[in-house]
This record gives structure tokens, sequence and C-alpha cells, in this order.
């Protein structure tokens, strides 16, 4: 029996606020190319696990996992670099600067050009500015229908297009593993709808793994290959999406959540 | 170079032919004039550092003065006790003014806001020290006293040769400072400076790009106090006290933070309010018969100034500016729409 | 070991003073957030002020005291109503410049009205002979010590127990609950002003009493620092502790270690102890971390 590498995997971690227990134990594998969603109610611990894969937090006990290196180690900036990406919750885009060149940090560490490459400009810098802005029109912006935007300020764009773009930041470096944190919150029926449809394409036509955190059932339903469920810290249930709804235990945290929305 | 329409051919002309022209048309007071100019000069090459740190990468530093002494005891030492010329020294100065920067600076790393202001304080105080005390090297309150290099067989503190020589430079510092904001590393600290976790978990090396913002910024600074050092011909610690620095932070806050002109404006505004403040003074006192001293009134205009423009313009007069800018376009656009009927 | 004695009293003494000062920063901060870089001007001020009713205006010492409580409180008033209104919510850099830009004008302003040389400052407590372990002392530093530490008590039992203080401290934790419970933050702020400009006066009166009355006494603004990063932006008693630490190694550094290292080193050492404190612990020696989401 041929065993898959798995792409990311989540050994026996725990992370401890205090005296609170944010995880406890959690084990996880996400193989590649699939949409891995994790769901679960507030406070379940889900932005908790990505935020220690992302190493915004360090984990108390366990390893993180990816295409079989120990990433628990690595600094926030090194895991990026590993070709790990992901959007925010709560938009952490830099809203001062423009929609083009947030998505340029996306890009931020696939340029060459240093401070006295910079500082001179013309020659290295431009050459590589303008290649970069090629690229980004041509993969980034015209596939989630930025371009009309592209020089406004993030700070003067609605909600919706505040996710939009910082999708396209967390895509700009053509990553392997993509984690979204709640892609759709806060946005309306056709929003959601092109959110959706997006994520499907982004797996099949980019072929990237998709690690999803979202409330949103119609959502999970439509586009996952694999599910799991946390609830106060730990997994209790994973598996096709299907089985999971018809899992006893996680109907009793829903109660009154009713999969068969949508 | 690029000069994509000829209007901006014609700007470009009009700018530098006014440039060259300028020392000419002041007559009478052609040295006191130029020597503001130079001294405006140098403020911007300072300003303009700090506000690469500050503005753009959100670190507050009261230390500037203090490596601009840095600079200039550089060029000082290496020009009196190695004879090298001035090519060398300054660059040399500002190399050496980054790595101490550098020095200074990463200790200071994990500080944020209030904390990392102090760390700079006392970045100032303790170099302030070694200028007053590091006798061997720096000649203590005594002070440095150079030959200034010759440019074309003139001195260089002439003003007429360092005005030629200085505002190139100040214009290519403004300039590199725009170039590097439309590139990488710029935009790593426009980053850092909104969202300095945010910036480290989509792929920045905070720490590192915080570190090319000193060493960057020193640079500067020990590049202008390297000039400084040959217009004035004699430095002494005086020169670079923490009052030296405030007046850099106030060049950067007035001028406007985070803005490329902001240090333009603002040095320029700082140099020339002492000026300013004289002459109304000159004008007023017999007048009023006040027997305030000028130091006295200085402070308390230089006071007034930094608490006005922070309550009524936090962004500064660059921002002054481009609303005036803005306002002109605008009615510029009325008169066309109307002329050319609707 | 009689030099070691007459140090320590001497940096106790004054550190006592830093003390002083420094409470008026923390309670600023801790009421608004606000970092008070015009501390020090305040103090110069008010010494001045009361230098001027006592000697110029002969006014009783007593009276030309309580006088200058109350201009230094409406200092105090007119600094937080005026500018810092304007300035809620603002960045720390534009506060710490505003309130930069205010001791500029204080400074500015004694300046032109005094001018830049030494005064006597006229005597407030009754002079004796003092000797302590055989060392005389003089009998302003042990007023001075006196009269410091008492008021320093006196703050810490009033934000202990007293009602005002209660509210103080709940406006400066979380200022929308305190005000849905009902506690007047304008109020609050302004007292704590009050109290600020006045304890600044105190210090300044006191400090000017040991040494000289001069304009450049404001630069105790700066010593300030070194102390709260050692006790801690929002401890009261740490202010009181860490003022006392760094007055004596002013003191000790400056006998001791200054003639070797040359010039005043006494004025950096404090800075330099900052500085090896925040490299070693980020957020002050009693500082805490700030948890950011994300």
């Amino acid at each position: 029996m041929e065993i898959a590498q798995h792409h990311l995997e989540v050994h026996n971690l725990s992370l401890y606020f205090g005296g609170v227990q944010a995880l406890n134990r959690v084990d996880l594998k996400v193989k590649k190319g699939i949409v891995f969603s994790l769901i679960g109610p507030n406070g379940a611990g889900k932005t908790s696990l990505i935020n220690c894969i992302s190493k915004f937090y360090i984990p108390h006990e366990g390893k993180i996992i990816f295409n079989g290196r120990e990433i628990t180690p690595l600094r926030p900036y090194e895991v990026a670099r590993c070709g790990i990406s992901r959007t925010f919750q709560n938009i952490e885009l830099f809203k001062g600067m423009t929609v083009l060149d947030n998505i340029k940090l996306g890009r931020h560490n696939h340029l060459r050009s240093g401070p006295l490459a910079g500082m001179i400009y013309w020659g290295k810098a431009k050459r590589e500015e303008e290649e970069l802005e090629t690229f980004l029109d041509r993969e980034i912006l015209d596939f989630l229908g930025l371009t009309p935007i592209k020089h406004r300020v993030v700070a003067t764009l609605p909600y919706g297009l505040q996710k939009r773009v910082d999708l396209a930041r967390a895509l700009s470096p053509k990553p392997e593993f993509l984690i979204l944190d709640e892609p759709v919150a806060g946005m309306n029926r056709e929003e959601r709808q092109d959110m959706m449809k997006h994520i499907l394409e982004i797996k099949t036509v980019w072929g990237l793994t998709i690690f999803l955190i979202e409330h949103d059932m119609e959502v999970v339903m439509n586009v996952s290959d694999s599910i799991a469920v946390m609830n106060f810290g730990e997994k209790i249930a994973e598996g096709k999406p299907e089985a999971v709804k018809k899992n006893p235990e996680v109907i009793r945290i829903y109660l009154g959540h009713s999969f068969t929305e949508g | 170079m690029k000069c994509f329409k000829t209007r901006h051919c014609a700007y470009y002309f009009i700018f530098v032919g006014i440039f060259l022209l300028f020392p000419f048309s002041l007559f009478k007071y052609t040295n006191y004039v130029l020597f503001l100019v130079n001294m405006g000069a140098i403020g911007v090459i300072g300003a303009s550092g700090l506000n690469i740190l500050k503005g753009y990468t959100g670190v507050i530093s009261l230390s500037q003065a203090a490596f601009m002494g840095v600079g200039a005891y550089t060029v000082a030492i290496l020009s009196t006790k190695e004879g090298l010329p001035f090519w060398i020294n300054l660059p040399a100065a500002g190399a050496i003014t980054a790595i101490v920067g550098v020095v200074a600076g990463t200790p200071s790393l994990r500080l944020k806001g209030f904390y990392l202001a102090m760390a700079t304080l006392a970045t100032q105080f303790l170099l302030e020290y070694v200028f007053k005390n590091w006798e061997s090297m720096t000649r203590g309150v005594q002070g440095l006293f150079i030959t200034p290099p010759q440019i074309f067989r003139v001195h260089m503190n002439n003003d007429w040769v360092f005005y030629f020589f200085v505002v190139p430079l100040a214009f290519v510092a403004v300039l590199c400072t725009r170039n590097l904001l439309r590139t990488k590393v710029g935009r790593a600290f426009t980053a850092i400076r909104d969202r300095d976790i945010a910036a480290e978990l989509i792929g920045i090396n905070v720490f590192k790009y915080k570190l090319i913002s000193f060493a960057i910024s020193s640079f500067y600074a020990g590049v202008a106090g390297g000039l400084w050092c040959y217009y004035m011909t004699i430095i002494n610690p005086e020169a670079f006290t923490l009052l030296v620095s405030i007046d850099y932070i106030a060049m950067v806050i007035v001028g406007g933070m985070g803005t490329i002109m902001g240090p333009v404006y603002g040095a320029i505004f700082i140099i020339l309010l002492p000026e300013f403040i004289q002459r109304v003074m000159e004008v007023l006192q017999p007048i009023f018969r006040m027997t305030y001293t000028f130091e006295a009134f200085k402070h308390i205009v230089f006071g007034f100034t930094i608490v006005i423009f922070l309550m009524f313009e936090p962004k500064g007069l660059s921002e002054i500016f481009s609303r005036m800018g803005r306002r002109i376009a605008k009615w510029r656009r009325k008169e066309v729409r109307e002329k050319g009927g609707y | 070991m009689e030099l070691l004695v007459q140090v320590m009293i001497a940096g106790i003494t004054i550190g006592s003073i830093y003390s002083l000062i420094a409470i008026g920063v923390v309670l600023i901060f801790k009421s608004s957030g606000v970092i008070n870089f015009a501390q020090g001007s305040m103090a110069m001020i008010g010494a001045f002020i009361a230098y001027s009713f006592v000697t110029q205006l002969g006014v009783p010492i007593v009276f030309s005291l309580l006088i200058t409580f109350l201009i230094a409180a409406a200092i105090g008033i007119v600094i937080e109503r005026f500018v810092l209104r304007y300035l809620t919510g603002a960045s720390l850099l534009s506060i710490i410049i505003v309130t930069l830009g205010i001791t500029f004008i204080m400074d500015g302003g004694a300046l032109a009205v005094w001018g830049s040389s030494n005064f006597t400052f006229p005597k407030l407590f009754p002079a004796f002979s003092l000797e302590l372990g055989g060392i005389k002392v003089p009998s302003v530093y042990l007023w001075s010590f006196i009269t410091a530490m008492v008021l320093l008590v006196i703050f810490l039992l009033f934000f202990k127990y007293s009602k005002m203080g209660l509210a103080m401290r709940a406006s400066a934790d979380n200022q929308k609950v305190a005000i849905a419970l009902g506690i007047s933050s304008r109020k609050v702020l302004s007292l704590t002003w009050i109290i600020a400009s006045i304890v600044a006066t105190g210090g300044g009166i006191l400090l000017a009493s040991i040494s000289a009355l001069h304009v450049n006494l404001s630069y105790i603004g700066l010593i300030v620092f070194p102390v709260i990063i050692i006790g801690g932006l929002d401890s009261i008693a740490g202010a009181t502790v860490g003022g006392l630490i760094v007055g004596v190694l002013e003191a000790i550094s400056g006998v001791y270690i200054a003639p070797h290292l040359g010039g005043a080193f006494q004025q950096v050492a404090a800075y330099l102890l900052l500085l090896i404190i925040l490299m070693v612990k980020p957020y002050g020696l009693f500082g805490a971390k700030t948890i950011e989401r994300l």
C-alpha cells in the first residue's frame, strides 16, 4: 500500500493562553491538492491552529510538518517562504497603500533588488518592478477582477473588495498551500457565490492545496474534499463532507444548525 | 535619461536653470542667503534620512543629531589625521555612521513605540558623552578644526562652491528616497510601519528590514554630518545635541511625515524659522521695547510652531501644499469647463 | 566609608525628588496614555513662580506656595484642555512632540521673564545642624527627603483607598466602562493633570532648594524616563523605587566612576542602565507585554 506524503501534518499540537487551553493535542493530516475545511463553533481553536502554522503563536507542544520537513521552529516570515500563504479574518491589509502595492508585497520574497538598487532605481530595480507588474496583471489581477481598481488606496474600498485584495495578495507568491481564514465572513450572497467560484478555480486551475476555515456551511459543503471539526480546542471529527454531516457529535455541537442549508 | 513628455522636460530645464542662476541673482545678500540655502540642503539630507526611519518604517528616533555627529567627526578625523580626499571621506562618513546606526539599532529592534524612542534617546546621550570625552579622537569640548578640501582650487566652505556641491546632493538624496519607495525595500518599510506583525506573517523579515532602515537613515545622517563638517570647518559636541535631534524631528513632522517632499519643506521651514523670528524681533523690539533675548523668543516660537502644526495640520506642509494644488486643479478645470461651454 | 554614606544620602534625597516628578508622568500616562515630556519644565516654572512670589513680591512663604500650586494647577488644566483635547487618538510621536513643544514654550517663557542666571531659592525649612553617622548633612536634604516621602505616601494612599483615586484608576484601565459606570473621564483627566502639575511644582521647589534655581532645572524632565523604565510606566510605587535607584546611581557614578571615565558620566549613567534594562526586558522592568490580536 502506498502512503502518499501529506502536504501538511499537525502532530499533537497544544497551545495555552494563561489558564485557557486553546488547542489540545490536535492531530491533522492534509493531502496535496485537496480543499480541507476546518469548522467548529467560535472559540473552538480554529484560528489558533492556523496562527500556530503561520507562527503568529508558538505552540507549547507538538510539531508541524510541511512537505516532510518540520517547520515548527521557523520564524513567521520563513514559514511564508516555504510556500504557505494565508488570508486573514480581519483583513490585515496595509490600508494606506494601493491595491497593487499590497499585492506586490505578496511577492516580496521573489524580488531581488536590494536597498542600493532600489535607490538608484534605473536599471535592475525598474526592470524588476515592471516585470512584476506585468506578471501580476496577467496572473492575479485579471483572475480576480481587480484590474480596474489596482491603483485605488485600499482604505477606500468596500469590505468585499478588500477581502478580494487580501486573497490576491495571498495568491501572488504562487504558493503551494493556501490558508483561507473565513474568506466569506460578512459577505452578501452574491459575493459569497463569487468567492466559492474563485476557491474552486484556484483548486482546479492552480492546483493548490487549500486549508479553509469557515462558518458558512453552504460554502464548506460545496467546496470541501475533507472536513475536520473542532470544539474546545480538540478535534472531534474528520472525514468526507457527507460523513461529517451525519456525525452525531457534530450535529450535537451545531444544535439547531441545519446542514441542509443551501 | 527618460524624458517622457516635452512638458516634463521643460520643467527639468527650468529647475536646473533656476538652480544655476539663483546665486547670481542675490546681489547684496548673496553670502547670507546662500548660507541659509546650504544649511537647508544639509537639513534636507538629514531629514530625509529621518523620514525614511520614522515616516516610512515607523521608528521614532531622537538620535539623528548624534549620528550626524558621528559623520562629522569621521570626516574631520579622516581628513586631518589621514588626509583623505572628500570623495572618500563623505561616503566613508556615511558608511561608518551606518554601521554605528546598525549597532545602536540592533538591541532596540525588539522594542516598540515609547520604549524604542527611549532607547534612541539613550543612544543620543551616550554618543554626546562620547563626543565630549573621547578626547584622543574628538578633542572633547574644544572640538576639531579642519581645512576643507578644495574643488577647482577653491575651498569647499566657500558659500558658492558649497552651494553647487550640496544642493545637487540634496536633490540626489530626495530622488533616492523616492526611488526606494517604488521598489521592494521601500514597500517593505511602509508595510512594517503600518502593521509590522502582518508584514512578518506575509513573508517580510521585519528585523532585517528595520536594520536596513536604520542603516540607510544613519547613512544619510552621516553624510549630512560630514557635509556640515566641511562647511563649518569647526565641529564640537554642541552642534549635535538633543536639541538638534528635536529640530530634525520637527522638520519631518512640520514637513509631513511619510511623504517624499516633506523633509524638503520641513528642512527649509525649520532653518528659516530662526531667521524669520530675528527679523520680526528687530522690527518689533523698538516698538514694544521688549527685552526678551533672542534665545527665549526663538524657543517660544519654535514650541508654538510645533504645537500648532500638530493640533491643526498634523500631516504637515506637504498636505497643505497638496491641498492647494488640488484646489488649483479644481479651479482650473472649472475654468476650462466654463470657457469651453457646457 | 564616610564618603559613601554622604553619597548615598545625597543620592536618596535627589532620588526622592526624581520620584516625585516621575509620579506626575506616571499619573498622566495611567489616565490618558499621554507621555508628558513637559513635566520637567512644569517643575522649573513652578519653582520660579514660587521664587517670584516670595522674593520679588514679598508674599509670605505659605501663601506663596499656595498661590504657586494654584497657578501650576491652572497651567496643567490649560495644557490638558486646550492642547491635548485636540490630540485624542493621535499617534504616540505626535503626543511626545506636542509635549516637547510645550516644553520649549515654557522654557522660552521662563528665559524671557527671568533670564538665564542662577538664583538662590529662599529658605523654606528651618535650618539646623545635622549629623548622620558623623557626617554633616545639609538640613535641607533631610527636609526635602521627608517632604517628598510624605507626598509620595499621600498619593499612594489616595490612589489605593480614596473614591477619587479609585475612579482615576478605573478610568485609566478602561475608559469606556468607567464612563458607563458614571465616572466622568473629563473630571478625572483634569484632576490628574492638576495633581501632576502640583507634584511637579513641589519637586521643582525642593530641587531648587537643594541646588540652585535656574532655567536648566527643566532638564530634570529627562531623568524621569530612566526612572519610569525601571519602575514601570503605570506603577506609582515603581516610580518611587525607580527614582531612588536612579538618584543613588547618579550619585555613585558621579563620585566613583566619573573620575575614571571622564566628564559628566553620571548624567548618562541612568540612560545606560535604561538601555541595558530595555535590552533584557523590552517592556521595562515591570511592564506588561501587550498581547496583539490578529
